[in-house]
């Protein structure tokens, strides 16, 4: 059996999760028409960090994430997980989607069972590993439930486990939150952390969002438009662990304004390009 | 007072009457749909028996009255040789077509190949109604019994593969879907399996209930071959032979297995497919 303990023990021992994009560009092409969406990406970031993607919508946040994933090849530059170029798609990379992505025919057992069936892990060892995480995340009660009957915070919860107990390198997230209410989202951003505290997994966390990009990360690369690039990384100096409370911090209300200040700029540009 | 409220007024217990009936018909669906048998046959016998005349002709159509008779006559004849022949035909057309359909649908759905080889002709055949193809059901195949299969066949194939084929698409084009899998490490064969089968499958349900329906909306068609047994037989020897409640009662015999095995379809595919939720207006 592999508990969380044993896997943060692996993980601090092998140092496993270092991301490190070098002069990454997209190029979008239709029809004569070229669209630079990403333009030499530079981004190097260290095992078990939690990094925030910050920027106005457009700028090619969930494209850059997309090919770290390995879901869409870049036009140039490459991306190293590990040492090791990412040419596909792979268990190492665990993505959380921005929509309800849990498969509809799966119950929450065997949604977030999958990726360990698929890796030929036996099933005694499946069905401990999964209840683990689902007691992790209080969803132990639903897990013979269909996702058509759980709550939004459910779903994404489960997506979560789904993507960590496979224990990738890295764990990539799309504006995981973006669709729940205010109250279920603060809850799910300190249960993310309080996973992230045990696992210490890579975190690469997109979001629009200045104050959860505060609350979660280690570091805020917040990105421009026309081309998509990252302007300016913001360190994180907030104590862990962090708690609701502390988002009314004088820390964080200082934080916040230079990292809106630092959007603004961005967001006016990509205003007006519409 | 006291009196008028104890003892309501003959209107006032009509009114109410009225009021439980209403509500009983619109709470209860099979109520409901009870009703509307009801109504469909009873508005029948009446425009028959009133000889109504405008557009539609009802003067020489047997009413609901003479059908039901020869629908007793028949009954207590020897009616089972006849449906079992039909049902067989039925069956067997439709084990096929939906072993076929469902095989060669997922392989069109799934690789361009196969698609670029295969769907050209069937594009130019899925047109051609099934009574053309009686003349070369004679020539194509060793006995009736055959080609009877083969043109119930024919009804139910066509649309289960294109069902097949279009839930297959539409699950590929599910970028988030299969993207789940790709980043779960899965290979083609998990794709197919755990993703592009269940995800297809409320598409190919819809199939085999349509194609189920087809192959007894072909059955007269098909049986047009048959030398003595079958519904759609009967059906049309009394029409050769001008002999009219006997057609009606075909039609309605065969409007009604075809309803019923429909209905069994969809059954089962809803018992396979536990995890959808269907919301209606009531
Ligand atoms: N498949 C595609 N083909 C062509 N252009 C695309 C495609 N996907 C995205 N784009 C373009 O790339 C740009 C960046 O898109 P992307 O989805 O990465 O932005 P984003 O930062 O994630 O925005 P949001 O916050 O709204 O999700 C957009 O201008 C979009 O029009
Ligand atoms: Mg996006």
């Amino acid at each position: 059996m592999v508990t969380m303990q044993q896997i943060e023990q692996e993980r601090r021992t092998t140092l496993k999760g270092s991301v490190q994009v070098e002069g990454l560009s997209v190029v979008y092409r239709r029809k004569q028409y070229e669209n630079g969406v990403l333009d030499s990406i530079q981004l190097a970031i260290q095992p078990g960090e939690f990094v925030c993607l910050l920027g106005p919508s457009g700028c090619g946040k969930s494209t850059l994430l997309n090919v770290i994933a390995g879901f869409i090849k870049p036009s140039s530059g490459y991306v190293l997980v590990d040492q090791t170029p990412i040419t596909r798609p792979g268990a190492d990379r665990g993505f959380v989607f921005q929509q309800y992505s849990l498969l509809p025919w799966k119950t929450t057992f065997q949604n977030v069972e999958m990726g360990l069936r698929i890796q030929g892990v036996s099933k005694a060892e499946r069905t401990e590993r999964v209840n683990d995480y689902l007691n992790r995340v209080g969803l132990y009660k639903h897990r013979n439930s269909y996702p058509h009957q759980l709550s939004g915070g459910m779903q994404q919860r489960a997506s979560i486990i789904r993507a960590l107990v496979n224990s990738p390198s890295v764990l990539l997230m799309d504006e995981p939150f973006a669709a729940l209410d205010a109250q279920t989202r603060h809850m799910m951003q300190e249960l993310l952390l309080s996973i992230w505290d045990d696992l210490k997994t890579t975190v690469i966390f997109v979001t629009h969002d200045i104050e959860e990009a505060i609350f979660l990360g280690d570091r805020i690369c917040t990105m421009g438009v026309h081309p998509g690039r990252i302007k300016s990384e913001i360190p994180v100096h907030l104590p862990r662990p962090r708690h609701f409370d502390d988002t009314l911090s004088q820390d964080f209300i200082d934080l916040h304004r230079r990292v809106f200040d630092c959007i603004r700029e961005e967001t006016m540009k990509s205003m007006e390009a519409c | 007072m006291t009196v008028m409220v104890s003892k309501p007024s003959p209107m006032g217990w009509v009114n109410q009457l009225a009021m439980t009936a209403r509500t009983a018909i619109l709470q209860n669906r099979p109520l409901r749909q009870l009703l509307s048998l009801v109504l469909f046959f009873g508005i029948w016998q009446i425009l028959s028996s009133i000889n109504f005349h405008f557009i539609i002709n009802f003067q020489f159509l047997p009413s609901p009255l003479e059908v039901f008779r020869a629908t007793i006559k028949f009954m207590t004849g020897n009616p089972w040789i006849h449906f079992w022949s039909s049902i067989q035909r039925v069956l067997w057309g439709y084990a096929i077509a939906s072993m076929a359909g469902v095989l060669l649908g997922v392989l069109v759905g799934w690789f361009e190949v196969v698609e670029d080889l295969t769907m050209p002709p069937l594009e130019i055949l899925r047109p051609i109604p099934a009574v053309a193809w009686i003349p070369l059901a004679i020539l194509m195949f060793p006995n009736a019994e055959t080609g009877m299969v083969y043109i119930t066949f024919l009804g139910a194939f066509f649309p289960i593969l294109i069902s097949t084929i279009k839930g297959v698409e539409s699950t590929l084009g599910d970028t988030v879907l299969i993207r789940v899998g790709q980043c779960l490490g899965a290979n083609p064969w998990h794709i197919f399996k755990d993703i592009v089968i269940p995800g297809s499958m409320p598409s190919i349900a819809s199939g085999l209930t349509i194609g189920m329906g087809n192959a007894w909306f072909c059955l007269v068609t098909a049986e047009i071959l048959a030398g003595r047994y079958g519904i759609g037989y009967i059906t049309w020897e009394s029409y050769v032979t001008s002999n009219y409640p006997p057609i009606v009662m075909g039609m309605l015999l065969i409007g009604l297995m075809g309803a019923f095995s429909s209905w069994a379809v969809d059954r089962a595919a809803r018992a396979l497919m536990p995890w959808r939720v269907i919301k209606k207006q009531s």
